[in-house]
């Protein structure tokens, strides 16, 4: 199954979106959804998905608390506050500009 | 907002790193677990599962790294990690690390300890309300920069200046206090009205003076020091409107100042009291006994208050001749005149502490650079390792921050033992005049000062063996097995640094043989008497009961006939001014029969008894000294110094001439009748004035001071004497009971040459000890480097003598180059001692010399040690020591 790199600078965006659909997520689950979202074309690293997720604690996008999981499991769940959604609506709109200028330079005449 | 909202998450996360390791495993681990599970449901087996989710997840103590670096504190990890390392270093070479930090404690202490003083004097600003405007105001001559203001000058000068807010004048003045226990003295000072209100210093109790309390019939009023007011009155607030007897007059409590107060110019004053122009003293232009104190306008510069007031100056010169004439008018800052004393010492014992703080650098900075050549090695494979260039530079860095710090913890301890020592080493007296004085220690500019001296102290250390990392060859490092090409960086740069100390410590001690030299031809220089077994103190008789001569006069014989009388007393006189203490309480002489034009001839003027001169024994040149009987009733007769005669008299005898005041009034006609040597009347390095001394018994005092020459310790009798003295009359106050020698010995003259000497003798001693080291050092490790050189040398058939010689003159020529370039500095450096040296000039040869051809045999003797051993060297040991 053919993978693609996350572009660069999308990460975030991706973490604070998928937070903003579900109450909680802890990492795993965050990584899965990505994943499975993406139709599995994405996949992303741990070895970005953490340092990110300690990023956004200390910009204070998302707060962290242990909790268990369905099987009984401990694990830290991630949320989004209301930084975030604002960090999240102002990623997005950059990031659609920024799409829409690119296709647009690469559409064909 | 936001910030603040990351700092403190910052903050947070930096005190629960330990919490935030563990959470980030554990969050990790499930991340595996359930990645694992997952490979497991796709029908791996759980092993293999297990396997392929650790190897997809990767490096987790790099992903450790990576998300702890995102709170931005790796740095921190790296410094505390570094720490430990340094601190584990130096644990494993105590001695080094003792020595290299006991020699940091010692510069950083002297240098603190030296700079809390110059802070104490030199930096913090007056404690009177914007300080920078406040100046000192006098009339000054042709001899005397600053002298005495008249109060008619005043009164003229206040009147017609525009440059000042407000001018006011104080003198000092000693009371004699009332008490229940008896009279005691005690230290005044008149002011005008507005003198507190011009420094800007209002009571804490009670009210200040107010504008007409100087009217004749107004009611005398006293305004007390905190010090008084604790001492005699218990800190009671009811103390305003109680009255108080001072000198036998009745004065009522205003005000009380408060705690912090202080005026250097007149220390210690308890009882401050306002100028009542009744005084005889205050009715004469020509009487001077006041001090002017003024507030600039703003905006006015010292220099145009100064023009202003000397054209007013001489504006009065023209109104007043007879008594103006040569008076000028001299404009200070304040704080000059508060401090300008001991200014030049302490910026002088500043620059001492200041060289020898560069040594001690400059000594830990070889032993580092030593270090650092032994530990090439290390430094080599961290390098291969992967360690960058700058990754060790800060490494090496942290390590001399280690030392550095623990060098300035001590430091600080030591400086603030030794600026307390200092401060009880200084006599009371001059502590008194000093008030500034007080508090002097660890106040928060000098902690500024210790942590900018640390951080210098950091950069110059790391600088040398970081300047090794940078120049070395990493291959070369791990390649060699400590010989050879080995040190020749060290040998070059550690010897630059250890001519450098050598230098250093010349050009201090230099200072110190110079003002060693200074100090003690200050206390040789000829007094012009025998100051041995001589007690001295000082009687202040209540005005108000010795209105009369006659009585002043009967009192003072009464008081000689009884301390003459004391067992072991020789002879007793009396004297208005002790010698060594001042020039000034001067007259204006004119000789009889002289063409005059105007100009005041100022001379000494001392009354004295008819034994005082013998009992000094000062030296008769001619003539013969004066008689008890001579007193009111008979001619008056004089006796003047060797400076006057040879001033006023020139080839002529003088015995039998006549002098008189400047208008030559008809009683102040004076026959000389003898001339005595010069006795010291000012400070020791002060110089000899012309000086008259007149007959007390003519010109009594109801203050003076008593000599008694003694067969005995003169301290012993001091109690019998002082008690002789009261029974003379219980009403009266002696202050001041000591000997001539410890006059001498504790006038501030003495004693600021004396600390300056020992301080800076001090420093260099230390100096010297650590450049000596040093180069000891130097020679003792590049023999040691060139063991198995020296070996194939012998073995080659070079002699013993020959080996001496090569090391021994390594050492001469390094040890001459660091004497010749500290002589070179000293001469161009010695030249600011000057105004601090007496009797020898800053370039004294013989100190020069002294101080090379000290330097160079100690040198030489460090270097013979090291030179001896490598004579012997067994070859067949040497050529196989690796």
């Amino acid at each position: 199954m053919p993978r693609d790199e996350i572009p660069p600078g999308t990460l975030y965006m991706m973490i604070l979106r998928t937070l903003a659909r579900a109450e909680k997520m802890h990492g795993f689950e965050i990584a899965s959804a990505i994943q499975q979202r993406s139709q599995e074309v994405l996949h992303v690293e741990e070895g970005s998905l953490y340092p990110a997720l300690q990023r956004m604690l200390v910009k204070g996008w998302v707060t962290a608390k242990w909790d268990r999981t369905a099987d009984n499991r401990r694990a830290r769940y991630y949320r989004l506050t209301s930084a975030g959604r604002k960090q999240l609506e102002a990623e997005v709109s950059q990031f659609e500009r920024v799409i829409g200028a690119v296709q647009r330079v690469i559409e064909t005449a | 907002m936001e910030f603040f909202g990351e700092i403190w998450r910052r903050l947070t996360f930096l005190l629960k790193r330990r919490q935030f390791d563990r959470d980030l495993e554990d969050e990790m681990r499930l991340h595996r677990e359930l990645r694992a599970q997952a490979h497991a449901k796709e029908g791996m087996e759980s092993a293999e599962a297990r396997q392929t989710a650790k190897r997809q997840f990767g490096n987790t103590l790099l992903l450790r790294e990576r998300s702890r670096d995102q709170w931005g504190f790796a740095w921190l990890d790296t410094f505390l990690q570094d720490i430990r390392y340094g601190l584990r270093q130096f644990r494993r070479n105590p001695a080094f690390a003792s020595a290299a930090v006991g020699v940091l404690a010692l510069g950083i202490g002297a240098s603190v300890a030296i700079f809390a003083f110059v802070d104490a004097a030199l930096i913090k600003p007056l404690p009177y309300s914007n300080p920078a405007r406040l100046v000192a105001v006098s009339e000054g001559n042709r001899a005397m920069r600053r002298t005495n203001l008249s109060y008619l000058d005043y009164l003229d000068w206040n009147r017609l200046n525009t440059v000042f807010d407000s001018l006011e004048v104080w003198t000092g003045n000693g009371y004699l206090l009332r008490t229940a226990s008896g009279t005691q003295p005690a230290r005044g000072a008149n002011v005008s009205s507005g003198f507190f209100r011009t420094l800007g210093v209002a009571p804490i109790l009670g009210h200040d003076f107010h504008a007409g309390d100087d009217l004749p019939n107004a009611e005398r009023t006293v305004v007390l020091s905190y010090g008084a007011w604790q001492k005699w009155f218990g800190g009671s607030r009811n103390v305003i409107g109680q009255s108080v007897v001072l000198s036998g007059e009745d004065y009522t409590v205003v005000g009380v100042l408060p705690r912090d107060f202080q005026f250097a110019p007149r220390g210690g004053a308890d009882f401050w009291t306002i100028i009542q122009p009744s005084n005889t003293c205050e009715k004469r232009r020509s009487c001077h006994n006041l001090w002017g104190v003024a507030r600039l306008k703003p905006g006015v510069s010292v220099d145009a208050a100064q023009a202003d007031m000397q054209t007013i100056a001489r504006l009065l010169e023209k109104r007043y001749p007879d008594s103006n004439r040569g008076q000028s008018a001299t404009v200070m800052p304040l704080s000059q005149v508060i401090v300008g004393t001991v200014r030049p010492i302490l910026l002088i014992l500043f620059g001492g502490a200041g060289l020898l703080l560069l040594i001690a650098c400059i000594n830990v900075a070889s032993l580092l650079l030593a270090r650092s050549e032994s530990r090439k090695r290390e430094i080599a494979v961290r390098g291969a390792l992967g360690a960058s260039p700058l990754r060790l530079i800060r490494l090496l860095a942290t390590e001399a921050m280690v030392l550095v710090a623990a060098g300035c913890c001590l430091g600080l301890l030591s400086a603030a033992w030794a600026a307390n020592s200092l401060i009880r080493l200084v006599p009371q007296d001059m502590l008194t005049n000093m008030p500034y004085l007080q508090g002097t220690g660890l106040s928060p500019r000098v902690w500024a000062f210790a942590g900018a001296v640390a951080v210098l102290a950091t950069v110059l250390l790391s600088a040398a063996p970081s300047l090794h990392v940078s120049l070395s060859d990493m291959r070369e490092g791990l390649v060699e097995a400590g010989r050879g090409s080995s040190g020749t960086l060290w040998r070059r740069l550690g010897a630059k640094l250890v001519v450098l100390e050598l230098a250093i410590a010349v050009i201090l001690l230099v200072g110190a043989g110079l003002l060693s030299k200074s100090l003690y031809r200050l206390l040789r220089v000829d007094l012009g008497f025998q100051p041995d077994h001589l007690a001295t103190l000082t009687v202040v008789l209540p005005d108000s009961r010795y209105k009369n001569n006659d009585q002043i006069v009967a009192l003072a014989r009464q008081i000689q006939n009884r301390v003459s009388a004391l067992p072991g007393v020789r002879s007793a006189a009396i004297s208005t001014v002790l010698p060594v203490s001042y020039n000034g309480n001067t007259w204006w002489i004119r000789i009889v029969g002289r063409p005059y034009n105007g100009e005041h001839n100022e001379v000494n003027m001392r009354d004295v008894s008819a034994g005082y001169l013998s009992t000094l024994r000062a030296k008769l040149l001619s003539g013969r000294y004066f008689t008890d009987a001579e007193d009111a009733s008979k001619p008056r007769v004089v006796i003047i110094n060797r400076a006057f005669a040879q001033k006023y008299f020139p080839g002529q005898n003088p015995i039998g001439q006549r002098i008189g005041d400047y208008v030559l009034s008809r009683n102040s006609i004076m026959e000389v009748i003898g001339v005595v040597d010069d006795i010291r009347e000012g400070a020791l390095d002060s110089e000899i004035w012309p000086a008259i001394y007149v007959p007390f018994n003519q010109d009594p005092d109801t203050y003076f001071s008593v000599v008694v020459r003694t067969s005995q310790l003169p301290e012993s009798l001091l109690p019998a004497i002082d008690a002789a003295i009261r029974q003379a009359d219980p009403g009266l106050g002696t202050v001041e009971q000591t000997t001539m020698a410890a006059r001498i010995q504790a006038s501030s003259t003495a004693y600021l040459h004396r600390s300056a000497a020992w301080l800076i003798g001090g420093f260099a001693g230390l100096a010297f000890l650590l450049g000596v080291v040093g180069l000891y050092s130097v020679v003792a490790y590049s023999v040691s480097q060139r063991y198995h050189e020296f070996g194939i040398r012998l073995a080659l058939g070079a002699g013993k003598g020959d080996l001496f010689r090569l090391v021994l003159g390594r050492g001469l020529f390094l040890s001459l180059a660091g004497v010749g370039i500290g002589l070179v500095g000293a001469f161009s450096i010695s030249r600011l001692l000057s105004s601090l040296l007496f009797g020898v000039s800053a370039g004294d040869p013989w100190t020069f010399a002294a101080v090379a051809s000290l330097l160079t045999v100690v040198a030489l003797t460090a270097c013979y040690f090291p030179a001896r051993r490598a004579t012997r060297i067994d070859p067949n040991v040497a050529l196989r020591y690796e």
